[in-house]
């Protein structure tokens, strides 16, 4: 177990180098290299190297890529071009609106997806199995922006019940906006309940005809004892690795209910900093949300290893 | 929709979106003579015009795509010059769908949009598959260390969510073009065939078969293109029909973004997006038809898809 550990952080800390690796080399991708997509068509070439010379731009490439190491392991991502602001500083402030968003639309999906799931592969083949999936089905086949677009149209614009755009200025002011927060949460969690309850039927229908089921049945165990005890459990473990793994997944679908709401999270940040070629933003956002990525799917692997022995000893 | 990472198959079991078990097919296409061989395909042919879903699926599809392609020489409009006079026509006479901010007719504006993310979508889910496929078979079967290195690109690329890493490139490499859109989202999304196919070869590299080409002084280049990647050719197809559904959806996400292709060309995405500004105007006709076009689509492909993976599963079942 230790040894797998281990192996998988060692994994883990060179995907993010690699991940640091690429952004490195996307900064000089850039047509004509940062300086010039920064400073413009008809910046000259002293402004250009006094850039340079400023951002450390000039040094050998090897110097320049372990001096941006060092800085984002100390959490420096340098100071935004637009705003006057760090890019840390614009993070902190930013991050607990997108944890908030994203931990109640989470939530609350985790919360329904779950006895959903249960119940569907209960009812399997069943009219209320057929409604319930086709239901996911198109909730799952819906791109976010387009759900929240129709939402939108429903209740603000129809029914006139709710606010068109989410919570405005502080995380304090948000309590006060409460109603405003119904539908970017409500958006973010049809789309996640549409897909975990898919997975969690697959699960529970998976593990219900396992030899394990028929064992427990035959020693004496009720039906619902062998569902909620036996079935539950082994149909939870993936469902739980299923969280850790789509950390980017949320980042994504984020990102666009926070544009559509105007909901002033990190992806609507990010969107506004890529549109005005804030770079500093831009790379600081994407390695933080690559660096969540990398320790979700970590610790995914982690508890699947730790709850299935098997997958400890089929090494990669 | 599936932006982003999707988990590893390992993890997920029976996962409804992944495709598992599909390594064997081989000894037997290799063995059996051709007309048996027609007979399996022609099986899961049988299965999937049985699946009802699935030729729903293809007829939307197709009258979809006569829609944008062949529509315009039908239903003749003016897409280039703007007509103010024209703004904001409820639907009716003349304008089925009436005219947008700029006076376009909007049943025009769909054919038009429409062209654009069908052929992004179909371009990029192409280059993704092949790029992916090849990538995937080559890291699987050579194996040890090429293997480890190949794969952690993927993972280091899966790592940055597709939005993010979508948005970024299409600005970084602006003005956006069709050519530009395909490829980035080529880029965001050739990882999940080249881990879908590298998974397969994995197994199918310790084939007879493949052991024999390799006695015979078969290339290594060999066994992947002739003998690696049409055995898993399954996977290919189902993967790569999933792919066009969310090509399809990745590029109407960009242009919702703001990273459009410039008007007067547009897409179903750029519709939406342009018609988001003027909704609480009460201009639903804006909104509604292009979102429908886009839902419409995705949905009939991902029907193809399951019932393609379905159908193809049946043919392993059978074999």
């Amino acid at each position: 177990m230790i040894g797998y550990i281990v192996r998988r952080l060692i994994q883990a800390v060179l995907v993010t180098l690699l991940v640091l690796a690429g952004v490195f080399l996307l900064v000089h991708l850039l047509p004509g290299g940062p300086a010039r997509a920064i400073l413009g068509p008809r910046a000259n070439s002293e402004q250009i190297a006094s850039f340079n010379a400023q951002y450390g731009l000039d040094k050998p490439l090897p110097l320049q890529f372990v001096t941006l190491v060092g800085n984002y392991l100390r959490g420096q991502f340098g100071d935004s071009y637009q705003l006057n602001q760090s890019v840390g500083g614009i993070i902190s402030e930013n991050l607990p609106k997108s944890l908030l968003l994203v931990g109640l639309g989470y939530g609350i999906a985790i919360i329904v997806a779950i006895p959903l799931g249960i119940y569907q592969a209960v009812r399997r083949n069943r009219i209320d199995d057929y409604v319930l999936t086709g239901a996911s089905f198109i909730f799952y086949s819906m791109p976010p922006f387009w759900l929240g677009i129709l939402l939108i149209g429903i209740f603000s614009y129809t029914l006139h019940l709710l606010p068109p755009e989410g919570p405005q200025g502080e995380l304090g002011d948000f309590p006060a906006q409460w109603t405003s927060l119904i539908l970017p949460v409500t958006t973010l969690a049809l789309i996640t309940i549409a897909s975990f309850s898919r997975y969690m039927r697959s699960s529970m229908l998976e593990n219900m005809v396992q030899d394990y089921v028929r064992t427990a049945r035959a020693k004496g165990a009720s039906s619902s004892r062998v569902l909620f005890v036996h079935v539950l459990r082994n149909a939870l473990i993936p469902i739980i690795t299923l969280i850790g793994l789509s950390v980017g997944y949320i980042f994504s679908g984020a990102l666009i209910t926070e544009v559509l709401f105007n909901y002033p999270g990190l992806g609507y940040v990010f969107q506004q900093a890529a549109l005005k070629e804030d770079y500093p933003v831009v790379f600081g956002i994407l390695v933080l949300a690559a660096f969540g990525t990398i320790v979700g799917n970590l610790l995914a692997d982690i508890m699947y290893a730790a709850t299935d022995p098997r997958v400890r000893f089929s090494s990669r | 929709m599936t932006i982003g990472p999707v988990p590893p198959e390992s993890v997920l079991g029976g996962a409804p979106i992944e495709v598992a078990h599909l390594d064997a097919p081989a000894e037997v296409q290799d063995v059996v003579p051709a007309f048996q061989t027609r007979g399996i395909w022609r099986l899961a042919l049988d299965v999937f015009v049985q699946n009802r879903l699935a030729v729903i699926g293809v007829v939307i599809l197709v009258l979809m795509t006569l829609f944008c392609f062949i529509g315009p020489f039908i239903y003749q409009t003016d897409q280039v010059d703007t007509n103010l006079n024209n703004q904001f026509l409820a639907p009716g006479v003349g304008h089925p769908l009436g005219t947008d901010a700029l006076g376009f007719d909007l049943v025009g504006r769909l054919m038009v949009g429409g062209q654009t993310s069908i052929e992004v979508g179909f371009a990029a889910a192409l280059i993704a598959t092949t790029f992916g496929v090849l990538y995937g078979a080559i890291s699987g079967y050579f194996g040890g260390w090429i293997d480890s290195v190949m794969m952690r690109v993927v993972d280091a690329v899966l790592a940055l969510p597709g939005i993010f890493l979508l948005l970024f490139l299409a600005k970084a490499f602006a003005p956006v073009t069709l050519f530009l859109l395909t490829i980035v989202v080529a880029i965001v999304a050739w990882l999940v065939p080249a881990r879908l196919v590298r998974a397969e070869a994995l197994t199918l590299r310790t084939r007879e078969y493949v052991q024999a080409v390799r006695m015979m002084g078969g290339s290594g280049w060999r066994i992947v293109v002739r003998h690696i990647v049409p055995n898993t050719v399954g996977t290919i197809v189902v993967n790569a029909t999933f792919q066009v559904a969310d090509a399809i959806l990745l590029v109407a996400a960009l242009s919702f973004l703001g990273l459009g292709i410039p008007p007067p060309a547009t897409n179903w995405g750029g519709m939406l997006s342009d018609g988001v500004n003027y909704f609480a105007d009460g201009y639903w006709w804006l909104v509604y038809p292009a979102g429908a076009a886009i839902v419409l689509t995705v949905v009939a492909i991902n029907f193809i898809g399951d019932a393609l993976r379905d159908a193809l599963e049946v043919r392993l079942q059978k074999r």
